[in-house]
């Protein structure tokens, strides 16, 4: 759990394939760990976020796959077909302007959206698990635009 | 004197009774000069309250024993500070007070609590040798010179908070014509450290934050508590296993057990009025329903069905009703239904998104938070949908509980971070009451949300 959490602090640093700006600022804050694509182990986490992207983004209270980020979940399943023995964890999750429980709900409404095209670019569903966190676990901390696009999203990470 | 009589009666166990577990009352004859019996007046209507809180004297109580006079001044501290709270009472300075305690304890001087405008008083006695207390309390209704109440509770020391409790209830009660909420608890979730790493904890402390205690150790997120309808166990969400289901937690034993799995995430659970059953949502592929869990034989029973995220489903306190949060008009509005499941009719019209309704245990209104134009708001409707008011906005408010009587409502409030790094962010529970007036911060030793509010202890 405690690994989860650190890594995610790195990928946010690290990632940022994402359409959205990132503040600078943000990026700076959550932790230096800048992945040196060049001495990633194939097949780790950190290869997922060096050259493929773990995570895709999602308009404000909805669900559904924007055009602009299918094509990272379509490499994320070539990806998980170059390594067959890797389980990944799809978690969900909301920006912070809803309730807690519909947010909850909403987040594993988006896990499972993402779920989907994995399975639909052939990846199999029993390699798949979806969780969702709804509000609880921001990856950009600030009260703003930016922070929320970047909160709205869904991460896959190698189990 | 009165002693004697109490102990006799106590004996003949025809006027003695259990208000709360070890915690055994008796009533006391009214003293020599009130006229006593009957039932005199003084209810103050509870509207007048709220415009002209009630001035009411609370001296220590007198105290005799080894810890008598401490018990009798905390116990007369914490019935002055509840009523404070409750907005509805004003306690008269005790700077002004002109009898002295022990005085009034024997005999109250009616003019000197009418001159420094007392229309009540509160006075006792405490006995408290050994590990046995003693609290005989009177109120005094200072205009006709009356005993209004005069209770005795006999229990052990380490009770003496609730006692406390007890007898602000007693006195909202005969004050007011309405059943108190002192003597309650709240069950929340603390929260520690940075906002994307937080500690989520199960805890729950008493209505006026103290004997705060942790439930769980914060290993595995926990989320929305809520009380059964007999305050020994709480529902609440727990990341257990990484698998996001509703727990039940006995108070009694400590332990806490999965309420069943039933494939996929289960959430905000709710008890029926009658303790048998829960009710929650699950989600499973693309949608959220709201089902009935059985508490005997955990057996399920589907009441929504259909596209959308059907989520906060509640009781209405006869049962008959369910109200719920869903998206399936396009966005989160609430909705009514039989609790059987069918019958879903839309109850909120106004601007912006609805979410999180709870049913009064009055009956007679719902609370919700609204979500519109960047604000949070914290209000109350109908059942129908009618009468819509907003009792407090701002950011990041949510998630109401009623107070038992269903006059004050609990909620949390987030505050915006006012930078990227997440400074400034905190969440906090407030209480406010339900005609919008009285709002106030709970005082918790952590960050906290998802307040509940337990029934009385009886």
């Amino acid at each position: 759990m405690a690994a989860t959490k650190t890594f995610l602090a790195a990928v946010a640093a690290a990632g940022l394939l994402a359409a959205c700006s990132s503040d600078p600022e943000t990026t700076a804050s959550t932790g230096g760990a800048g992945a040196g694509s060049g001495s990633v182990r194939p097949g780790s986490q950190e290869d997922l976020v060096a050259n493929v992207g773990d995570r895709v983004f999602f308009d404000t209270a909805l669900n559904g796959i924007r055009p602009d980020q299918r094509p990272v979940l379509v490499r994320q399943a070539q990806w998980l077909g170059q390594y067959p023995q890797n389980q990944v964890m799809v978690e969900g999750h909301a920006d912070e302007r809803g309730t807690r429980e519909y947010n909850l709900a909403l987040g594993q409404r988006r896990a499972n959206s993402a779920r989907d095209v994995l399975v639909a670019s052939g990846v199999a569903g029993s390699r798949i698990q979806t969780i969702s966190y709804g509000k609880d676990r921001p990856d950009a901390l600030g009260s703003n635009e930016d922070a929320w696009a970047r909160n709205r999203r869904a991460v896959t990470v190698v189990r | 004197m009165t002693l004697n009589v109490n102990r006799r009666s106590l004996l003949a166990g025809g006027a003695a009774a259990m208000v709360a577990p070890g915690i055994w009352t008796t009533p006391l004859p009214a003293a020599a000069q009130g006229t006593g019996g009957g039932n005199p007046p003084t209810i103050v209507d509870i509207t007048r309250a709220r415009t002209e809180p009630i001035p009411i004297a609370i001296p220590d109580m007198a105290g005799t024993g080894g810890e008598g006079a401490r018990l009798g001044q905390q116990i007369s501290r914490v019935i002055t500070n509840n009523l404070r709270n409750s907005g509805l009472f004003r306690p008269v300075d005790r700077q002004a007070f002109i009898q002295t305690a022990e005085s009034a304890a024997a005999t109250p001087r009616f003019q000197d609590w009418r001159v420094i405008g007392a229309v009540a008083l509160v006075t006792g006695r405490v006995d408290g040798s050994g590990d046995r207390l003693r609290v005989e309390f009177r109120l005094w209704d200072i205009l006709p010179e009356q005993q209004a109440l005069g209770t005795a509770y006999n229990a052990t020391s380490s009770n003496w908070r609730q006692i406390a409790h007890i007898i602000s209830d007693d006195i909202y009660k005969r004050m007011l014509g309405e059943t108190g909420y002192f003597n309650t608890r709240i069950a929340y979730i603390a929260e520690t450290g940075p906002r994307d790493r937080r500690v989520r904890r199960l805890a729950i402390m008493d209505q006026d934050s103290e004997n705060n205690r942790f439930l769980t150790d914060g290993q595995f997120a926990a989320l929305t508590p809520r009380f059964h309808p007999d305050a020994t166990r709480i529902a609440f969400m727990s990341y257990q296993r990484n698998e996001p289901r509703v727990y039940l937690f006995n108070l009694d034993s400590g332990r806490q057990e999965v309420l069943g799995n039933f494939g996929g995430m289960t959430l905000s659970p709710r008890f029926s009025p009658d303790g048998r059953s829960v009710v929650l949502s699950a989600v499973r592929g693309g949608d959220a329903n709201i089902y009935s869990v059985d508490l005997g034989s955990r057996r399920e029973r589907q009441l929504t069905s259909g596209a959308g995220l059907d989520v906060s489903p509640c009781y209405s306190p006869d049962g008959t009703q369910i109200v719920f949060n869903s998206d399936r008009g396009g966005d989160q509005q609430l909705y009514v239904m039989d609790a059987g499941g069918g019958g879903a009719r839309r109850i909120s019209f106004g601007n912006g998104r609805y979410a999180t309704p709870v049913w009064s245990p009055r009956g007679d209104l719902i609370a919700f938070t609204r979500i519109g134009r960047g604000q949070f708001a914290i209000g109350v409707m109908r059942p129908d949908g009618s009468g819509e008011r907003i009792l407090s906005e701002g950011w990041g408010m949510e998630g109401p509980t009623f107070a038992p009587n269903g006059r004050v409502l609990m909620f949390y409030r987030e505050s915006p971070a006012r930078d990227n790094r997440g400074g400034g962010y905190s969440a906090r529970i407030s209480s406010i009451d339900i005609a919008g007036f009285n709002e106030r911060p709970i005082v918790t030793a952590t960050d906290a949300t998802d307040p509940s509010w337990s029934p009385l202890i009886s």
